[in-house]
C-alpha cells in the first residue's frame, strides 16, 4: 500500500466553496450586510430602541438628531404620527426577510418539482409545464404580481404568494435546463441500471447535481422578493399601513417629501442596501459554484 | 449446459424510421467473454443499453427472445426487472468522469446498491465498499472512500465504476467501451483486472470496444457489427486467422501492426450509412472493394452455422483472401 497523499484539492467542498466565495470583494460585503440584516431581524426587539407602532404625538416628523429631546432621542427621526423611524426599519427588516424566505421558499420548491417533472418527463407534460411558464413570463412581473394580489385580496400572506408566483418560472426553467443537461450524464444511467426508481433518479441523483443554479437564483431571487414586496406595499396592495414594512412606509409618507427627507429616504435606502446585498452576494456564489467561472 | 445466461434473438430498436439496431442475436454463457466490435455508430452501445432496458421514448425495442437465465426480460415486472439489474447484471461506461456522479462521495456511491439491494449495517457496509475498492487494486483505499469524484484520475474513476460494478456478484457484466477513455498503460491494467475479476467470478462479460487488439487479447468469441448489424460472428482465433466478411478484412487490415513498412494505413473510403442513406442491397455495398452486382440489390442474409456466421453472399475463403 502506497503512502500517496491525496492532492490538496482534497479540501472539504464547504471549504473549498468558501475559499472562491472569499475572493469576491462585493461578496464579501454583501455577506456581511446579510448577516447584519439576519441579526436585525432576530433582535428587532432588543435593538430597536422604541415600539414600532408606538406614536409620540408631541413628536411628530422630528428630524434625525443625536440630542435627546423631552427626553426621547430619535436618531432616525420620527415619522408624521410621531413613529420613531430607526425602530420602524428595524422591525421591517423582520418582514423583509420574512418575505424573501417564504416567497423564494414557495416558489423553489414548486418550481423545483414542475422543473423536475418537466424536464424527466419529455413530450406533453413538458410542453404544458413550459408553455404555461412562457405565458408567465410574457406578462411584466409586478403587473403580474398586482393581478395575482387583485384576485387573492391585498394583505402581507398574499403579497408572498403573488411574488411566490411570479418568481415562478425562473425557478422552473432553471430546474428544467440543469437536469437535461445532468441526464445525458452516464452516471444516470449507471444509476439506472443499479436499480434506481424514477423518483429516487428525481430527487436523489439528480437534483443535487442541479443544487448550485438554484441556490445562486435563489439568493437573487431573495432581493426580487424585497423590492416587489417593496413594491406592492408601496402601492398599498401589501403590507397594511400600521404594519411597519419599508414599502408602505415609503407611501404612506409620500406627501412629506418636500418637507421631512429622512421619512421617505431611509426606507428607499433600507430598501437599496438589502436588495443591493442579496445581489453582491449572490454573484459571489455564482462565480464561487460554477466551475466555468472559476479563475 | 444448453441455456446460455444472456440470450437475444432478433433484438431491434428503432428510433423513428431509423433502425439503429437490426435483429441481433446473441448469446453469452457464464463465465464467457463475448466481443462486440464495429466502428463509430455500429449500433454497439444501442445494443447494450436495450438489453438494460435503458432506451427510452421515442426509441423502439423489439425482440423475438430476451431472456436472462432462462428468465424472460420483456414480459417481467418493471420492479422484478430492476431489482435482476444492478444485482445480476452490471454495466461499465466509457466516460469514467461522467459516470461517478458528482455530488456523492465513493462510499456513499459504492454503498447505494449494496444498501438497495442486500442491506446491512453502516459499518458493515463501510467494511464492503473497503474490500471492493481492494478488489479493483486502488492504492490507498481507506482514504479513497471519502474522496469525491472530481478528486480521482480518470484510472481511478473507472477503477471504482467497476467496484461498483461488481458490488452485488453480478452473472453478467456488461462493458461500454471501458478503456477507450484511458491511456495505453492503464488500458493494459484495466483489461487485465476486469479479466482477473470476470475470472474469479466466473461472471459473463460482453466487452463491447472498438479495438481489435482488445478483443485479440481477451474475448472468447467475436461479434462484429456494422451499421446495427451483425455481420460476421467467429471464435477468436479464428475471425483473426480467417474473416470471411469483407468488412471484418477491412478492419483487420488497417490494423496499425498489418501496414509496417508502409507509408499510409489502409483504409476503407466513406462512413457507416445513416438514417437517409441507406443502401438498397448489403449495407457495406459502396463501400466494399469486393462489390459485385447482386449486392447493390438484395440484402444477404447470415450464412454459416451459428457462431460461425457471415452476412456476405461472397464471403472470402482461403483462396479469395
Amino acid at each position: 500500500m502506497t503512502e500517496a497523499a491525496l492532492p490538496s484539492t482534497a479540501a472539504s467542498p464547504w471549504a473549498e466553496l468558501w475559499r472562491d466565495f472569499r475572493r469576491n470583494r462585493g461578496a464579501i460585503i454583501g455577506l456581511a450586510v446579510v448577516v447584519a440584516l439576519v441579526a436585525c431581524a432576530l433582535l428587532a426587539d432588543v435593538i430597536a430602541p422604541y415600539s414600532p407602532s408606538e406614536q409620540y404625538r408631541e413628536a411628530t416628523l422630528r428630524a434625525p438628531s443625536w440630542e435627546p429631546i423631552d427626553g426621547n432621542c430619535f436618531l432616525l427621526g420620527t415619522d408624521p404620527v410621531g413613529r420613531d423611524v430607526l425602530s420602524r426599519l428595524i422591525h421591517g427588516t423582520r418582514l423583509s426577510l420574512l418575505i424573501g424566505l417564504v416567497s423564494v421558499g414557495l416558489s423553489l420548491s414548486g418550481g423545483v418539482l414542475l422543473g423536475l417533472l418537466a424536464g424527466f418527463f419529455r413530450g406533453g407534460v413538458e410542453f404544458t409545464i413550459m408553455r404555461l411558464m412562457d405565458i408567465m413570463l410574457a406578462l411584466p412581473s409586478l403587473l403580474l404580481a398586482v393581478a395575482v394580489v387583485a384576485i387573492l385580496g391585498p394583505g402581507l400572506m398574499n403579497a408572498m404568494y403573488a411574488i411566490a408566483i411570479v418568481m415562478l418560472p425562473h425557478f422552473v426553467r432553471l430546474t428544467r435546463a440543469a437536469v437535461i443537461g445532468e441526464l445525458t450524464k452516464d452516471y444516470v444511467a449507471a444509476s439506472r441500471i443499479a436499480g434506481a426508481s424514477t423518483p429516487r433518479l428525481m430527487f436523489d441523483t439528480v437534483l443535487p447535481n442541479c443544487a448550485a443554479p438554484l441556490i445562486v437564483q435563489a439568493t437573487l431571487g431573495f432581493s426580487t422578493a424585497i423590492l416587489d414586496a417593496a413594491a406592492l406595499g408601496f402601492l398599498g396592495l401589501g403590507a397594511q399601513p400600521p404594519t411597519p414594512e419599508w414599502g408602505s412606509m415609503l407611501a404612506s409618507a409620500l406627501e412629506f417629501i418636500q418637507s421631512a427627507w429622512w421619512v421617505v429616504t431611509l426606507p428607499g435606502l433600507a430598501i437599496l442596501i438589502s436588495v443591493l446585498a442579496f445581489n453582491l452576494m449572490g454573484d459571489g456564489l455564482r462565480d464561487a459554484l460554477d466551475p466555468r467561472l472559476k479563475r | 449446459m444448453t441455456m446460455a445466461l444472456l440470450e437475444v434473438e432478433d433484438l431491434s430498436v428503432e428510433f423513428g424510421r431509423f433502425r439503429a439496431v437490426d435483429s441481433v442475436s446473441l448469446r453469452v454463457e457464464a463465465g464467457e467473454v463475448v466481443g462486440i466490435v464495429g466502428e463509430s455508430g455500429s449500433g454497439k452501445s444501442v445494443t447494450a443499453l436495450a438489453l438494460m432496458g435503458l432506451i427510452d421514448e421515442p426509441g423502439r425495442v423489439t425482440a423475438e427472445r430476451l431472456s436472462f437465465d432462462g428468465r424472460d426480460l420483456r414480459t417481467m415486472p418493471v420492479a422484478e426487472r430492476r431489482a435482476l439489474m444492478g444485482r445480476d447484471i452490471a454495466m461499465i461506461f466509457q466516460d469514467p468522469m461522467s459516470s461517478l456522479n458528482p455530488c456523492f462521495t465513493v462510499e456513499y456511491q459504492l454503498t447505494e446498491t449494496l444498501r438497495i439491494h442486500e442491506g446491512g449495517t453502516r459499518r458493515a457496509l463501510r467494511a464492503r465498499a473497503l474490500d471492493l475498492l481492494r478488489d479493483v487494486e486502488i492504492p490507498d483505499a481507506q482514504r479513497r472512500l471519502d474522496a469525491y469524484p472530481h478528486q480521482l484520475s480518470g484510472g481511478m474513476s473507472q477503477r471504482v465504476m467497476v467496484a461498483m460494478a461488481i458490488a452485488c456478484n453480478p452473472r453478467l457484466l456488461i462493458a461500454d467501451e471501458p478503456t477507450t477513455a484511458l491511456d495505453v498503460t492503464i488500458q493494459a491494467q484495466m483489461l487485465a483486472l476486469l479479466l482477473k475479476l470476470q475470472r474469479e467470478r466466473g461472471m459473463g462479460l460482453m466487452l463491447i470496444t472498438h479495438d481489435l487488439g482488445v478483443i485479440a487479447e481477451v474475448a472468447q468469441r467475436v461479434m462484429v457489427m456494422y451499421a446495427g448489424q451483425v455481420v460476421e460472428t467467429a471464435q477468436v482465433p479464428d475471425l483473426f486467422i480467417a474473416p470471411r466478411h469483407p468488412y471484418t478484412e477491412a478492419l483487420l487490415s488497417a490494423l496499425p501492426e498489418h501496414n509496417i513498412g508502409q507509408r499510409r494505413l489502409r483504409s476503407m473510403p466513406g462512413v457507416v450509412p445513416g438514417a437517409f442513406d441507406r443502401p438498397a442491397g448489403c449495407l457495406l455495398s459502396p463501400r466494399c472493394s469486393r462489390v459485385q452486382p447482386r449486392c447493390r440489390t438484395e440484402q444477404p442474409p447470415l450464412f454459416g452455422p451459428p457462431g460461425q456466421q457471415a452476412r456476405c453472399f461472397f464471403p472470402l475463403t482461403e483462396a479469395s483472401r
